[in-house]
């Protein structure tokens, strides 16, 4: 085991090695890994960036839908007043039209019963006329009211 | 492998020696070195290969692994080296890669790759089996052919741990040029614990043994730790049949040193290199 040339061939070859790493080993494989590392940063970054989008998005659908639940609750509120609203209208027409008939009928029913009552008060009339007639059929004297008949007759 | 025509001795020193080539200080340690080159381009070609083909969107599982480990040096890299450099993450890297891959060759069973190697040896190249195993039964030709001394496992050897060590003190001595200038370096060598001209040789002396204690210790460590441990590894192989629990618990131990001597070799390297490139 004494030193000999093997000592120097050893550090020529080193000298080789190092020289032959330098130029084709380190620089290819470090540039690989270093383009890798950039490519893994850049899509952490990605990540972080789209993460906060989707919030950014969560955000603006919880607004979407709160705006959408409110305009919702607006327009059931809406139609809610409108159908009151027509309700009323409803019932006031339907009121003024009852009022309306009730009128016309009770003025046809007061014009049919003075109609009535006028035919009656002929009737009547003609009745007691007649009655007088009768009456005045068996009262009346030819002779002693002739006068009065001769006169009607005259005068017509 | 404890028969009875192998000493312990003999056993141990087979598995501790290199096959070499050439003499003296000249000689190459050819398992050591040869293992050590073919793992160092196996990383770099199968890191270049996941380069090549490295996507930006979603990583096979292989490119994953090794975008782990780039990851995992590049940041060690950023938490200690402040000052702005390209080479030292790919220095970092390397070393890391490098060594681990060497240690793990540790965890490969002590008498499998000689046995194999011998083997190979002997088919290939029966001419350079040694003279007086000419007789011995297939088993010890295998062991005694020279192919069977190759070592598998380069950082148990010396010289690949103080080569590397040797690469980062260069790589120290650069640093501290390159980011101090000459005259900044010497400077600090000289002016440094003790900021008297008087002191300045006492100083130089002081910063000259630091700056050569870093390489040293960093080499040694990793030499210490990985030759103890294979030490251990043919100790127990040694024991006959009682080695397979020992040996479980001594591998599952050294996962952890194999990583753990990686890990502190590139971290010590980072730290040097920052101390060399910041100023004080």
């Amino acid at each position: 085991m004494d030193i000999n040339a093997t000592l120097i061939g050893q550090s020529i070859a080193m000298a080789v090695f190092v020289w032959f790493t330098l130029k084709f080993v380190w620089p290819p494989i470090n540039a690989a890994i270093e383009e890798r590392q950039k490519k893994i940063a850049e899509g952490l970054a990605h990540t972080d960036r789209a993460e906060k989008d989707l919030h950014i998005a969560q955000d603006k659908a919880k607004d979407i839908l709160r705006d959408a639940k409110e305009q919702a609750a607006a327009i059931i509120e809406q139609a809610r007043k409108r159908e009151g609203k027509m309700i009323d209208e409803a019932t006031s027409k339907a009121n003024e039209e009852r009022d309306h008939i009730l009128t016309q009928a009770r003025a046809e029913v007061d014009a049919e019963r003075s109609r009535l009552r006028e035919d009656l008060r002929k009737q009547v009339a003609a009745l007691a006329v007649a009655g007088a007639e009768r009456i005045l059929q068996r009262e009346i004297d030819d002779a002693a009211h002739s006068d009065i008949l001769e006169k009607l007759v005259q005068e017509l | 492998m404890a028969d009875s025509n192998i000493s312990v001795q003999g056993y141990i020193k087979h598995h501790l020696t290199d096959l070499t080539i050439g003499e003296g200080f000249w000689a190459i340690n050819l398992g050591a070195l040869g293992w050590s080159l073919f793992l160092g381009s196996l990383f770099i070609i199968s890191f270049a290969w996941v380069g090549r083909k490295a996507t930006t969107g979603v990583p096979g599982k292989f490119q994953c692994m090794v975008e782990m480990i780039i990851e995992f040096v590049g940041s060690s890299v950023k938490e200690t080296f402040h000052v702005k450099d390209k080479l030292i993450a790919p220095i970092a890297l390397t070393i890391f890669m490098w060594i681990f891959l060497m240690n793990l060759m540790k965890l490969v069973p002590v008498d499998w790759f000689p046995t194999v190697a011998g083997m190979a040896g002997l088919a290939f190249n029966s001419g350079s089996l040694p003279e007086y195993a000419a007789e011995y039964g297939f088993l010890e030709r295998v062991m005694a052919h020279p192919w069977s001394y190759l070592k598998i496992a380069p950082t148990t050897d010396v010289n690949i741990t103080m080569g590397m060590a040797l690469g980062v003190f260069i790589l120290i001595l650069g640093y501290s040029i390159y980011y101090k200038g000459l005259g900044g370096f010497a400077k600090e060598l000289a002016t440094t614990p003790f900021n008297h001209w008087a002191l300045a040789p006492f100083n130089l002396v002081l910063e000259l043994v630091t700056l050569l204690a870093k390489p040293i210790s960093l080499g040694l460590r990793l030499f210490g730790n990985l030759y103890a441990g294979e030490v251990i590894f043919l100790l127990i192989a040694l024991v006959g049949l009682g080695q397979l629990p020992l040996h479980f618990a001594w591998a599952v131990f050294h996962i952890l040193v194999i990583v753990l001597q990686a890990f502190i070799f590139m971290m010590l390297t980072i730290v040097y290199l920052s101390m060399a490139a910041e100023k004080h």
